[in-house]
């Protein structure tokens, strides 16, 4: 059975082989029959078993095996058994070898039913097997037991003809098939070179041109299309930048937000008031804020007393030196010998120039005696500089003796003067304030230290004092008809209208003048030109014939509108209280003047500098429209005037329009008072009160206060010798000087004593003159004082003098308004002392007129003391009775 | 209101006392012996200062709290003395 076998199998390997692309796809259904092929496989063995063998192994067909259990397990050892037993006969005589060989114990038997391998039974020979055959995948049990059967029963599929489905098509193709026959070449050599030596060579085929065939590569049009259009998807996306910025500086942008704070109305506020929580609030916070309270009372806790003590500066030596010094001196020997100074003034912007103007020493009756004399011999303001002592730097020409004159205080450069003749002049130095204000020296055989100029053209008259001629004068018509005492300019805040009201100044310079002389009235003057009146023909007349005299004599023409006809604006008279005629004034002194004496020139002059640049020349300021300025209502216009007779008088300067005649005409003053023995040469305001006045007359001096109409409120009478001047201390409160007319200065310190000066220095032989205190720096205040022999003494204030003790203004603030009370006390005490008078008066009067009374009256007195004595008597007798002492006369009544 | 009025009074006599000023816990000012300009500028002021001091105050110590608050000047004193809802200011002039 074995080559039969072999035979089988091989012939069917080689029909699976040419069959096998054929027959995979029908096999592949069916597992079973690819397991097993077609035909038997080789691990199969069909064979026959008789029927006694089938009972012998229990495997009867239909009885044991059937068609739902075909299997049947052998054992080996059973096989080999029946083998021995029956030897060739054996059913399993032809598997012998198999069985022996078969590694388990038990060999599967398959009842054939369907004779699938050509026999009723089969052997399966393997393990594999076995296990295939009993346990056939489960997944397609179904279709592989039906496979199986199918499989069993066409074991050998018959060939079919393939039907084309197209793969045909692209394996044809894919082949490589010869498309034209292969072309043959038969290269020969020529035979007579048969069997002749080769000689081969080489031969690059890039020399020759047909050496080889290329094919290049070139550039296809049908690829190079120019795209014309294209689609594209897009999508916007902001595009995104990061910058800084910062405000531009240059250009400043002005913002405000605008609040207002939160506030209760008056309800809530009453509300909150009545809340409990208020009161409680309030009890228990009060005790602490009455300590606290009551403990500043008592005592400053931040009081440095270490320091309160060394407060005065350490001066070596000269704390108890309270001499004036004398510091320097000035005399011009040409041009104020034989004279008299009338006035000083410290030059406002300047420090180091003073002003002094020089008069003639004479009487009246001297002076219209020698009056051709006195024409030939200008007089003159002297500006003198503390670098040069001996020669002055500036001299001012004046049309008559100036009794009294004022820098502006605007502007430095214009001084107005008073005449002897009564005339009022104005001077302008612009051209020669630097000149001041470098201080050459002038005069005699100094070479000057000006290096500009070129030797040999050298200025002949530079070294020579400039005189300067006045600017302005007024019209002797209209001007004061006496000499002009004392001239003050109003301060640049205000100005007065023509009836004397206080009008604002918007020019913020000063530009009126008061004047006072003993002509009995007292003029205001303004210095710009008058409002144009309808006269414009004659005005451009005399303009044409003006302007070929401009500046004849060196004059600026800052005041040339004004010159000769120059008008008071006001003219106030005086007339007097209690009886006709006028009072004839001195000096004066009101309220809002600008007192700019305190020195320390230099914020001032840059204030001036400031208004000098924006305002125009005093040429072109104009007189405006008195409606058109505001009125001050804070100006007082009461002024204080010291009279040639030692009156002194409270008046106020506004104009009265009389309901009569319309015109204009001053109230009559308030108040007179007759205090000084002599003409009141002095009438001045205290730097630190404004309402105290020092007024020096005569033999007395007194100090008021404005608003206390009783009497002064210091009165020193009977000195020794007249006062001639005096003046307020700019430092101290309670200082102030008065000059003797024995050439003495007395200071006045008020802290120290009130009756008697506190010092009294001795400066020249002859009386002096005038004094003028100025704030160098604050280390050094001087004093001028001229004297008679027109020499001008400048002294120094020594530290004591000037600077003020703690607390000084208080103290001399109180010790005035003490002095205040203890007047009003006076007063009310003689007011009683006269009601008292009266009613004594008036008693005695009484009693004059009832004379009989009197008889009446003794007589009841007689009849009371009898009864008296009498009651007296009784009163005796009781006693004497109580204490048994009664005489025995008495005792019979017992 | 009357008690409260008195206590005022009271306070308001001693010497040199220039105003007093009630403000509540907002800064808003309830009663007051000043002119209202001035008032308001106290008020405002001066909360915010005792605001700062009292806050400073618990800062450092949470368990204590401001009492009293004295501002010395040149020309004048302060003294606030503040509670939870209100706070009463002073203004004295010691030195007169």
């Amino acid at each position: 059975m074995a080559p039969k076998r072999s035979k089988g199998a091989a012939s069917r390997a080689s029909s699976k082989a040419s069959e096998k692309s054929k027959d995979r796809t029908t096999d592949s259904s069916s597992p079973f029959g690819s397991v097993e092929d077609s035909g038997v496989p080789k691990d199969i063995f069909p064979m026959v078993i008789t029927t006694a063998t089938q009972e012998l192994f229990e495997c009867r067909i239909d009885e044991d095996l059937t068609k739902d259990n075909p299997f049947k397990c052998l054992k080996k050892d059973d096989i080999l058994q029946d083998m021995r037993m029956r030897a060739a006969v054996s059913d399993f005589h032809p598997v012998k070898q198999m069985v022996l060989d078969y590694p388990a114990e038990e060999i599967l038997l398959v009842f054939d039913r369907d004779f699938t391998y050509g026999q009723s039974f089969y052997l399966v020979l393997t393990e594999e097997a076995k296990e295939r055959t009993l346990n056939p995948p489960q997944a397609v049990e179904e279709q592989a037991v039906q496979d199986e059967s199918d499989s069993i029963i066409c074991k050998t599929p018959e060939p079919i003809s393939w039907v084309s489905l197209g793969s045909d098509l692209e394996i044809d193709e894919e082949s490589v098939v010869d498309t034209r026959a292969r072309l043959k070449l038969k290269i020969s050599r020529v035979r007579r070179e048969f069997g002749a030596p080769v000689v081969f060579s080489d031969r690059n085929a890039s020399e020759t041109p047909d050496g080889y065939m290329e094919c290049m590569p070139y550039q296809d049009k049908n690829f190079s299309i120019q795209l014309l259009e294209r689609s594209t998807g897009i999508q916007a996306v902001p595009n995104r930048k990061s910058s800084t910025t910062q405000t531009i500086w240059k250009y400043p942008r002005n913002m405000y937000t605008q609040y207002q704070a939160r506030e209760f109305t008056a309800e809530d506020k009453e509300n909150c008031m009545n809340s409990e929580n208020l009161k409680n609030f309030v009890n228990l916070v009060a005790s602490r804020i009455e300590i606290a309270l009551q403990q500043n009372e008592i005592m400053d806790v931040f009081f440095d007393d270490w320091r309160a003590l060394s407060e005065e500066e350490v001066v070596f030596g000269g704390k108890t030196e309270t001499h004036l010094k004398e510091y320097q001196s000035f005399t011009d020997l040409k041009f104020s010998k034989d004279k008299t100074i009338s006035s000083i003034n410290w030059h406002p912007t300047i420090s180091g120039v003073i002003a002094v103007a020089v008069t003639e020493r004479l009487s009246f009756e001297e002076r219209i005696n020698d009056s051709t004399k006195l024409l030939l011999n200008p007089s003159l303001i002297l500006f003198w500089n503390f670098s040069d002592p001996l020669n002055p730097q500036l001299m001012l020409e004046c049309p008559d003796d100036v009794f009294s004159f004022e820098f502006c205080p605007s502007d430095p450069n214009v001084i107005v003067g008073g005449c002897m003749n009564g005339q009022v002049v104005l001077w302008d130095i612009s051209a020669y304030a630097e000149r001041l204000q470098g201080g050459r020296a002038g005069g005699g055989s100094s070479t000057s230290a000006n290096t500009n100029t070129i030797p040999g053209f050298e200025d002949k008259h530079e070294n020579e004092t400039p005189v300067m001629r006045y600017c302005a004068v007024s019209g002797i018509e209209n001007s004061h008809k006496a000499p002009v005492t004392d001239v003050q300019w109003l301060p640049e805040h205000f100005e007065v209208s023509r009836t004397g009201v206080p009008l604002e100044n918007k020019n913020l310079m000063c530009v009126q003048i008061i004047t006072c002389g003993p002509d009995c009235c007292v003029m205001f003057w303004d210095i710009r030109a008058p409002r144009v009146a309808a006269q414009p023909v004659i005005d451009k007349q005399q303009k044409v014939e003006q302007t070929p005299l401009e500046n004849p004599n060196g004059v600026p023409n800052t005041f040339s509108h004004l010159d000769l006809s120059w008008n008071p604006l006001i003219r106030v008279n005086l007339p007097k209280i209690d009886s006709s005629g006028e009072y004839s004034p001195l000096k004066f002194s009101f309220r809002d003047a600008n007192e700019n004496q305190l020195g320390g020139g230099a914020d001032k002059s840059h204030h001036n500098a400031e208004n000098s640049e924006g305002r125009a020349g005093y040429a072109q300021l104009r007189v405006p429209s008195a409606k058109q300025l505001k009125v001050l209502e804070d100006v007082s216009t009461r002024i204080f005037v010291g009279m040639e007779d030692g009156e002194l008088i409270y008046t106020d300067w506004k104009m009265e329009k009389d309901s009569d005649s319309g015109r204009l005409f001053s109230a009559k003053p308030s108040r007179c008072f007759f205090v000084h023995d002599g003409p009141v040469n002095t009438v001045r305001r205290s730097p630190f009160f404004k309402d105290i006045i020092l007024t020096v007359g005569g033999w007395t001096l007194a100090i008021w206060k404005e608003g206390v109409m009783h009497g002064p409120i210091m009165l020193v009478s009977c000195a020794a010798k007249r006062g001639t001047v005096g003046h307020w201390s700019l430092s101290r409160p309670g200082v102030f000087f008065i000059g003797k007319e024995d050439g003495n200065v007395d200071v006045w310190d008020l802290m120290e004593k009130t009756h008697e000066p506190s010092q009294t220095q001795n400066i020249s032989t002859t009386s002096v003159t005038c004094i003028k205190p100025w704030i160098v720096s604050s280390k050094q205040h001087l004093l001028a004082v001229s004297d008679n022999f027109g020499t001008l003494h400048i002294l120094e204030i020594p530290w004591a003098l000037r600077s003020p003790v703690s607390k000084e203004k208080l103290i001399v603030g109180r010790y005035f308004e003490k002095e205040v009370e203890k007047l009003i006390y006076f007063e009310k005490q003689a007011e009683m002392r006269v009601k008292e008078k009266k009613e004594m008066d008036a008693e005695e009067l009484r009693k004059k007129m009832e004379p009989a009374v009197p008889e009446r009256v003794v007589e009841q007195i007689e009849e009371k003391s009898l009864k008296e004595y009498q009651d007296y008597l009784g009163l005796e007798k009781v006693m004497l009775k109580d204490m048994g002492l009664l005489p025995k006369e008495d005792s019979t009544e017992i | 209101m009357a008690e409260v009025e008195e206590t005022l009074k009271r306070i308001q006599g001693q010497k040199g006392v220039q105003g007093i000023i009630i403000v509540n816990s907002e800064g808003i000012p309830i009663k007051t012996t000043l002119d209202n300009s001035s008032t308001v500028q106290y008020a405002g002021l001066i909360h915010q200062l005792m605001m700062k001091a009292r806050s400073t105050v618990r800062d450092i110590d949470p368990q204590n709290d401001l009492t009293f608050l004295r501002i010395r000047s040149k020309k004048n004193e302060i003294m606030i003395a503040p509670d939870k809802d209100y706070f009463l200011i002073v203004i004295q002039n010691p030195t007169d």
